[in-house]
């Protein structure tokens, strides 16, 4: 415990030296917000495994490690290496952030309406603020988690997005996140803010990458606020390192009649966690949360999602997906909270896994808070291996063993996939998904 | 074409077959039938390559090759097909894809060249419209929600496409209404060739109303304990099995 003590105070002087020069220090309200996020996080420290939603996951090799906030540097990229990073064949604005921080030269704007702000939060912290103030930091409880409460109080840069009444996106806006390997650890706090107001509707691609090897830590949180009737799908692609630390929060807030479908495809990060927390304030509001983890080697992916009902008529839908091999461990704890006044709530979670080998394993949970009394809740979580009868009616169509393994474990990866509308994005998940298994080329093959 | 001799299977410690024999012709279309519980499906399972049978003794000799040594791969690409009694469902892959991997897999073992979806699409329409399936089904995940009768239907369709030389059904006419049957039947008639054979296991006789047999094999307690023409099915249908069971207590032993 000392150990952890000592670091809590290095993240305060670090703070301290932060402060001064943060973007959006002049203001008022931004300041206040990050003390006060600090000081929560002192209180706090970091969660251990007593506490019940860490109960599976262990960050101590988090609050132990001495991270260095990475701040000034340049970093020499090319476009060539950023190229690799893109989606064939996907039209798109493409915002890169390097190490946390905005890079203009790297990113590029594609269609975007009249009206629409696409940008970093740090230049609007500081020349533009008005449009953030009403929400940055409204939504992710830094009261209760001290990862958001870390991220608020070093909230620097991310992406900035408002798309204004009645707007719709013709492209999607991809928003990179590379960490570059440094001589020390570095942490980063990315941090996001979408404003879809009423009627708009957008695709946005949250990508978080490595560039060479050695240990960082990404830090994130988005809140995305989807006004009355908006249409908002947003995807989360982690394929960080098996050295990275990811911890990341999205907080979606949900308007009356508004659609959230949210995908995350998570096959990188040392330890990873996904915090996914919408909440359906509004009447009437559509929650999709669809999300595919793969794990292998000693990865530790651990899925938190925290689907609240508040407004009735709402309907949510998740389906997370499970695949573990090596000595991996997964955990899924999919908790649905259906507040009073949320009648005629149909919420409904799936979470399905699949363990490659003997020594992975997988933590499932499924906790249901219901405090209305007209509501139709249903939970089901499965853990299992390839289907053997599968494997051999395959085989007795003439199917080689090796590719109907193949053929099962990716279609159990697809079925997640296919929920993916947008088919340059789908197709090159894909491809990463069948890059992830030796059994891919196998597939690739048959194709 | 198949050869089955003396054929002893264990399934964990119990016998279930105690000394099959059986020759099988090119040309020919053979019937199993037998109680409930005497080996039929353990026969089918053991002839595709399934797992989780012991062979204690014997032989299975396919187009003079030693058919047990096969993976089940291996044998769907020489020819032999297992229609199921229970089809698997496959969530997430679907029927099309699954068919054109097994057609190009077989295709390849024999020597011949690949078939693109160009070439694939029409083949199977044709074959999908003599079994008065809808094309539908080609886009659905394999059998996930098919209702009992359309996964019979599409056993025999795969079987239609797949074209093998020694079919295998396992029970195929259980669940299906008259319509059906009919359906079925023509479609395995259908596939009837001089250079082909055809094993039909089943319960009842009503099947054998459709597909008329050359030979029937009545299956007692893992050995075969009657064989006959066509007209045994009559017997077995008016009579019962409780009759051949009672002859072979009264008559010599049946392995003579």
């Amino acid at each position: 415990m000392t150990v952890v003590t000592q670091q809590i105070d290095s993240y305060l002087e670090s703070f301290a030296r932060f402060e001064n020069s943060a973007p959006g220090s002049g203001q008022g309200w931004a300041r206040s917000i990050r003390q006060a996020a600090i000081t929560r996080f002192s209180e706090l420290g970091f969660p251990t495994i007593r506490d019940e939603d860490w109960r599976f996951t262990s960050v101590a090799p988090i609050a132990q490690a001495d991270f260095k906030l990475a701040r000034d540097g340049r970093f020499a990229l090319s476009s060539r290496e950023i190229g690799q990073f893109t989606f064939p064949g996907l039209a798109c604005s493409q915002l890169v952030f390097v190490n946390g921080r905005y890079s203009p030269e790297l990113s590029s704007l594609g269609l975007l309406p009249n009206g629409v702000t696409v940008g970093s939060l740090a230049w609007f912290l500081d020349n533009d603020p008005d449009l953030a103030e009403p929400h940055l930091a409204r939504y992710a409880d830094y009261q209760q988690d001290a990862f958001a409460a870390l991220n608020t109080a070093f909230m620097e840069d991310g992406a900035f997005v408002h798309i204004p009444r009645g707007t719709v996106l013709p492209e999607p806006i991809h928003l990179l996140y590379i960490s570059t390997a440094a001589g020390a650890p570095l942490i980063t706090h990315p941090r996001n803010l979408i404003l879809a107001d009423e009627d708009s509707q957008a695709t946005i691609v949250e990508d978080y990458v490595s560039l060479g090897s050695g240990v960082h830590f990404s830090n994130s949180v988005t809140e995305a606020v989807l006004g009355q009737n908006s249409v908002l799908s947003h995807y989360r692609l982690e394929r960080e390192s098996k050295e990275a630390f990811n911890i990341s929060t999205l907080r979606f807030q949900q308007g009356r009649s508004s659609s959230l479908a949210s995908h995350s495809v998570l096959l990188g990060g040392a330890l990873m966690r996904n915090n996914i927390h919408p909440a359906l304030a509004g009447e009437g509001c559509d929650c999709l949360i669809n999300g595919l983890f793969m794990a292998t080697g000693r990865q530790h992916m651990d899925n938190y999602m925290k689907v609240e009902h508040a407004g009735p008529h709402c309907n949510s839908r998740q389906f997370y997906h499970g695949i573990l091999d090596g000595r991996s461990r997964g955990v899924f704890h999919g908790r649905i909270i259906v507040h009073k006044d949320a009648q005629k709530t149909d919420a409904k979670q799936t979470n399905r896994n699949l363990l490659l080998s003997e020594n992975a394993q997988i933590d499932t949970k499924p906790q249901l808070e219901i405090y209305a009394d007209d509501v139709k809740c249903t939970h089901g979580a499965t853990i299992g291996q390839i289907d053997e009868d599968a494997i051999f009616y395959l085989r007795s169509r003439g199917i080689a063993e090796e590719s109907a393994r193949a053929l099962l474990l990716f279609a159990f990866a697809g079925e997640c996939l296919q929920r993916m509308k947008i088919e340059p994005i789908r197709k090159h998940l894909e491809a990463l998904v069948t890059q992830w298994s030796p059994l891919g080329k196998l597939l690739e093959e048959a194709r | 074409m198949l050869e089955i001799n003396n054929l002893h299977v264990k399934v964990g410690n119990q016998k279930i077959l105690k000394g099959v024999n059986l020759k099988v012709n090119a040309g020919e279309v053979h019937s199993i039938m037998g109680p409930n519980g005497s080996g039929k499906s353990t026969l089918a399972q053991v002839l595709a390559g399934r797992e989780g049978y012991e062979v204690t003794a014997g032989e299975v000799i396919y187009e003079g090759k030693n058919l047990l040594e096969m993976p089940p791969e291996e044998r769907a690409c020489a020819g032999v097909f297992l229609a199921f009694q229970y089809p698997v469902e496959i969530p997430g892959v679907n029927n099309a894809y699954f068919l054109k991997a097994g057609l190009n897999a077989i295709r390849k073992y024999q020597g011949l060249e690949e078939l693109d979806a160009m070439d694939f699409l029409p083949l199977v329409k044709e074959k999908m419209k003599a079994l008065e399936i809808d094309e539908l089904l080609l886009n659905r995940s394999v059998n996930e929600g098919f209702s009992g009768g359309e996964k019979k239907r599409n056993e025999v369709f795969q079987m239609s496409v797949l074209e093998p030389k020694l079919a295998i059904l396992d029970e195929t006419d259980s669940g299906l209404d008259i319509d059906a049957l009919r359906i079925v039947a023509n479609g395995v008639n259908a596939l009837r060739s001089p250079d082909r054979a055809i094993i039909v296991v089943t319960h009842y006789q009503r099947l054998l109303n459709y597909i008329i047999p050359d030979y029937i094999h009545v299956l007692v307690d893992g050995r075969i304990v009657k064989s006959g023409g066509k007209e045994l099915a009559l017997e077995l249908e008016n009579k019962g099995y409780a009759w051949v069971e009672a002859e072979i207590h009264t008559a010599a032993p049946a392995n003579a």
